[in-house]
Order: structure tokens, then sequence, then C-alpha cells
């Protein structure tokens, strides 16, 4: 084009908008990161400063279950990066969740010790099963270091490698969720047998302590809290950073208009695959904090269901938004340990009521309701003055 | 906006020979013959031949459409040039030395083929100013895209652009939130942000008012000459005035090829085309 012609109003680069971020402004993430920060602060604070008498106290296992739900909202920013961001529904989640939190058991059953039942040095499992000496894979396990890169890289090349032939072999929509579903199954087949040498349907449990820590010790318990709060924290800042980047928009791009995106020129294979091993690796990051807290992981983490109540966590909280897969960890999970102690039969129907309300009503989750009130408010405010 | 548009046609126009030049200059080698070349090329789906040994060539510059009945293999045509659909046989070549069977779609588009849907598809939860970025001409890798960021003069080009395409003032708008005919003029800015040396139109101006009809065919004829443009388009007006040679497709073939008005007299034209 020519110099811009007077006559013409001159497009100024300057007049124009940021590439970007949806409705959460800087104030509003900020205002987040606050809440999160004084709630990572004030519940171990609660547990361990303040009187077991006093009315503010709050109980071990109330800590347990908010770092527990606290891991959750983990694997939601995860789920919510592959399936809200990017289009890809996997219904198998859990495994990668679980490949974590079973990296990180295999430290804490070396560090039993022989404090075992059988006061041997293999885990009590192995004993019972007469092995004399642990399986090749069982190596280097007795160091922290090793479990927790085991976290990380176990469920990454698990992903990376499954998700390079799916993607490369444009494997799309119901057909990838169903295997990724058949996938977890499988590895639950897997570790319900004892040969596996992963504890067989009893799994992982009776952990003594953690890096010479008593596991079960309050300071250890809020300890281990306060790191998944900070966890959590830096993957939201991650998943805030990476949606709001120009990668984060050719994902959204690609769940739309795949097509398009080939035809600016883009491969979609290696942004699928960056996010779906990346998505995976924040799951087993989740599982490696959530089995110390919880004290148990077996195969039924690895459960078809699991995976699909991640789905449920996300659809409820709202889809690609930043916050709403926090809010569905939290809302679901939360309902859940107060129904499952109220009405023990109920929890089900609760859970398949909640997943059609959301279906039904909240297309866009708890976040989009939200939005969808405040913008209603704006307009009457607006229509009054 | 008739100004903008005027003025990018005299523009190009004058720029013409700079444009051929810079076609040279970049991968496509075109020194000797035309830029697109398609040669005996056959398609089958399950035994229906949407292209029967289609041969066709399309000059540096030149401004061809495409037209013929429903079904004659328009749209299978643009996905072989695309890699979209490999054909069972024949060849089909970008300048003399890329053979665009053997590319996949992301390495044809790189290699400068730029293509418009027949549905007008850009990235509806984006805004308008977020389709140009992405179109844009760049490094596409994955490991560049989580670095990137827009400097002044990529900002520029697509102030530029929206000016262009009459899309200045809804540049923060969603793409969504565009009528059909934004959307079809957002669709072609985005093609012309990749900088192909050759674009693929597939019914561009279907849903457009005969206002916007008018200046999408200003826009095609001012960017022939520095581009290479195949059209593919029902709208014999919008042919008309578009003015290039026409090529007639039937049952996978070329049936005729010449200038509008010729191929409009030719008999066997009139028969296949109005079924008479």
């Amino acid at each position: 084009m020519n110099a811009a012609n007077p006559a013409v109003h001159p497009p100024s680069a300057a007049q124009l908008p940021v590439p970007g971020h949806g409705p959460l402004g800087p104030r509003g993430m900020a205002a987040v990161l606050v809440a999160l920060f004084v709630l990572v602060v004030l519940v171990p604070v609660l547990n361990l400063a303040v009187p077991a008498d006093s009315a503010l106290h709050l109980s071990a296992s109330t800590v347990a279950l908010a770092g527990k739900i606290m891991c959750y909202m983990m694997v939601a920013l995860a789920m919510n990066l592959i399936w809200g961001y990017t289009g890809i529904l996997s219904l198998g989640h859990g495994l990668f969740f679980a490949l974590g939190g079973y990296a990180m058991g295999m430290y804490l059953m070396r560090s039993i010790g022989r404090e075992g039942v059988y006061q041997s040095d293999l885990p009590d499992f192995m004993v019972f099963l007469d092995w004399k000496e642990l399986p090749w894979y069982w190596s280097f396990t007795e160091h922290f270091w090793y479990a927790a890169l085991l976290a990380v890289l176990v469920p990454g090349v698990l992903a990376l490698v499954f998700g390079f032939f799916a993607f490369r072999s444009r494997i799309k929509g119901v057909y990838f969720s169903i295997i990724t579903q058949a996938l977890t199954l499988a590895a639950m087949l897997l570790f319900f047998r004892n040969e596996t040498g992963f504890g067989g349907n009893n799994g992982f449990t009776d952990f003594k302590r953690i890096l010479g820590f008593s596991i079960t010790a309050p300071e250890t318990r809020a300890t281990l809290f306060a790191i998944s709060g900070a966890v959590l924290i830096a993957m939201l800042l991650f998943v805030r950073w990476l949606t709001g980047s120009k990668f984060g928009r050719i994902l959204t791009a690609i769940r739309d208009a795949e097509p398009r995106v080939m035809f600016c020129g883009y491969q979609p294979l290696y942004y699928k695959l960056t996010v779906w091993t990346i998505s995976a690796v924040m799951c087993g990051i989740a599982g490696a904090l959530y089995v110390p807290q919880v004290g148990i992981i077996n195969p039924g983490e690895m459960s078809p269901a699991n995976s699909i109540e991640i789905a449920v966590w996300v659809a409820l909280g709202g889809r690609a938004t930043l916050l709403g897969p926090l809010f569905g960890a939290g809302i679901v999970n939360g309902a859940k340990s107060w129904f499952t102690q109220a009405f023990p039969d109920m929890w089900l129907f609760f859970l398949g009521a909640l997943f059609i309300v959301a279906t039904l009503w909240l297309p866009n989750g708890v976040v989009g309701l939200w939005q969808q009130l405040r913008s209603k408010w704006q307009a009457n405010k607006e229509d009054a003055a | 906006m008739s100004e903008l548009l005027a003025r990018a046609a005299s523009g190009d126009r004058e720029s013409a020979p700079v444009g051929y030049a810079r076609v040279l200059g970049e991968g496509v080698d075109t020194s000797h013959g035309p830029i697109l070349y398609l040669d005996d090329i056959t398609v089958s789906f399950d035994g229906f031949r949407a292209l029967n040994k289609l041969t066709l060539t399309i000059d540096v510059g030149e401004l061809r459409c495409i037209i013929g009945p429903n079904g004659a293999g328009k749209t299978t045509m643009m996905d072989v040039i695309t890699g979209k659909t490999r054909p069972d046989s024949g060849t089909a070549f970008f300048g003399q030395t890329i053979d665009l069977t053997r590319l996949s779609e992301p390495e044809i588009a790189t290699a400068g083929i730029g293509r418009k849907f027949q549905k007008p598809t850009v990235f509806e939860p984006l805004s308008v100013f977020e389709n140009l970025e992405l179109a844009m001409k760049t490094d596409k890798r994955a490991r560049h895209s989580l670095r990137a960021k827009l400097n002044s003069e990529a900002r520029d080009r697509i102030a530029e652009m929206l000016a262009r395409i009459n899309l200045f003032d809804s540049a923060a708008r969603l793409a969504g939130e565009l009528s059909h005919g934004q959307k079809q003029w957002l669709e072609i800015g985005m093609l012309l942000m990749q900088e192909p040396q050759l674009l693929l139109l597939d019914e561009p101006v279907a849903g457009m008012t005969d206002h916007e009809t008018a200046k999408t065919a200003e826009l095609f004829v001012s960017l022939a000459g520095s581009h290479s443009l195949v059209v593919v388009e029902h709208d014999m007006d919008f042919v008309e005035r578009l003015g290039g040679k026409v090529t007639v497709l039937h049952e996978g073939s070329v049936l005729a090829e010449g200038p509008l008005a010729e191929v409009q007299q030719d008999e066997r034209v009139i028969e296949v085309y109005l079924g008479r």
C-alpha cells in the first residue's frame, strides 16, 4: 500500500487492541491470587496455631480434605487446557494422575524401611508374594528426587508417545475419548495384577515418613498442604500465561477451525502434542502431591469413572475459563465429601444430577452463569441511569 | 473504503513487476513457466471419479475463474492443490520444483498457496485482530509461538490489512459476531496476511451484498499481477467483472477454456451448464 491518504482515516496500530486475555483482567487475577494465598496460609495456621477446643480450629481431616481438593484442582486445570481450550476430550486423565501418585508411592513405600508388618527391606506386598529382591523398575526409588522425576517423566513420556501416534493419525473427537478411556482401563487391569509389582488391588499404603518426617505429624501435613497450594498457584499462573500467548490462541483456533489452522501454515500435530504432554505432566505432579496427603494409592484411581468425573468438574466450572475448573473441582469434591457422609447412597445420583444441570442450563458452567448475571446487572444499571 | 481500495489497486498495479521479482526471490521457481501445473489428475471416491484426467495450468499473475455445475470437481481440485486430498494419479506442481502431492497442508500453505473455503472459516472466539495476527506470515512452529510477541511493524501491517478489508473499527470484536459478508472479507484478509503467491478462492462472494461483491471484484483485480488467483464462483456477473480467463469444469475435467463471452457461446457448455 502507498503512504496513508489523508482523506481516509489513517490506520494507526496504536488504536488497536492488544491480543491476549479474556474477561479476567490483571485486577481480577490479583484478587484471585491473594484469595488463594490467604487460604494456603490460613488453613495450616488455623490447624496448628489455634487450640483444638477453639471454634476456629481446623481438624487434621479438614486440612487433608482441602489438600486433596487442591490436587484435584490441578487436574482440573490440566483437563481444561486440553479439553476446554484445545477441544480434545480426554477420558483418561486419571491415568496420568495415578502414575504420578504411584511414582511418589514407590518412594514412600521404600521409606517405610523395616517398619512394615514383615520387617523386611522389601515392601510388605512383595514379601507376601515371596519375592526375594526388588524388580528392576524399583531401582533408585529410595531417593526422593528420583521418585519426583518419575512422577513427571512417566506421565509425560507416555502422553508424548501415545499423543504422537494418536494425533499423527488425526484421531479426533469421540474416537480419541474412547481410546484414552481404553488406555486407562487397560492400565488399571495391569496394575490390579499382583505380578505387575505395584501391590495389586491394595496398591500402596501404610506410609510412615517422607524425607525423614513423620507423614502423620500435623506439621508435615500442613507443609504438604502449603506446598500443594504453592504448586496450584504456580500452575494457575502458568495456564494464564500459556492461554494468553499466541500459542494459546492457536489452541483455541485448532478447537474451532482446525482446517483453517492448517491452511494458515500451522502443523496442529505439534501444538496438540505439546499441550497434551503438558497436561499429562500437570496431572502427574498433582498425583505425586495427592498420595502423601491421602496416604493411599491403588488402581481404583485409574478407573474410567474417575477420569469421567474430571471432565464433569471442568464442565460444571466452565470450560475454557481460567477459574472455572477450580470452582468445578471444589464444588463437586466439597459436595462429595459432605454427601458421602450425610447420604452415602445418594452420592452418585447427586453427581449425575449435577452433570445434567450443567449440560442443560449451564453451557458455560458456573463461571459462565456468573458472567451472564453480571452483564445483566450492568445492563440494568445502564437502563436505570 | 473505495478510495482505499482504489489506492491499493493502483499501488499494486504499479508494483506488479516488483511483485513478480519477489515471487522469483522466494521459494517458488516460476522462471520457466506457470505457477500452478496440474497434469492428468484423477481422484476417485468409492468408484466415483471426482476428477478425471484433469489438466490445468495457471500462469504467474493470472486471474482465473473456474465455473461448472455442482459436482464438477471444483472443490476436489482445490483439495488436491492444498494437500487435503491425494490424487490417485497425475502430477501437481507449484512452480517448477514443488511437488504438491508430497507435501502436507501446512507445508503447502507455507510454500505460498492460500485457500479460502466455500463456507467462511474464521476463528470465531478470537477477535478480528487476533485472526489476522494468527494468519500473518511468520515462523509457525509451536516453539516459536510460545514466545511470539507482536512488534510495531507487525501491528502496522495488521492495521493496514484491517483498513483494507474495511474492518478497522471492528478490530476488537469477536470474529463470530461479524456478518456473513464481513467474515468473507476477514478470511480474504487472513489469506493476504499469509502473503501467498497463489490464492485459491472458493465462492468468495457468496452471501455478500451487491456493493460488497463489487468491492471484492475490485480487490481481486488489484491483486492480479502481483498474485495469481484461482476463483471458483457461480455468480456470472462477478466472473464477468473479474474479466480473466474462464475454465469450465464438467465431470472432473476441463470442458472449455477462454474468455467468458466465448465460453458462454460454446454449445457444449450451454448444454451441460444450463441443462438444455
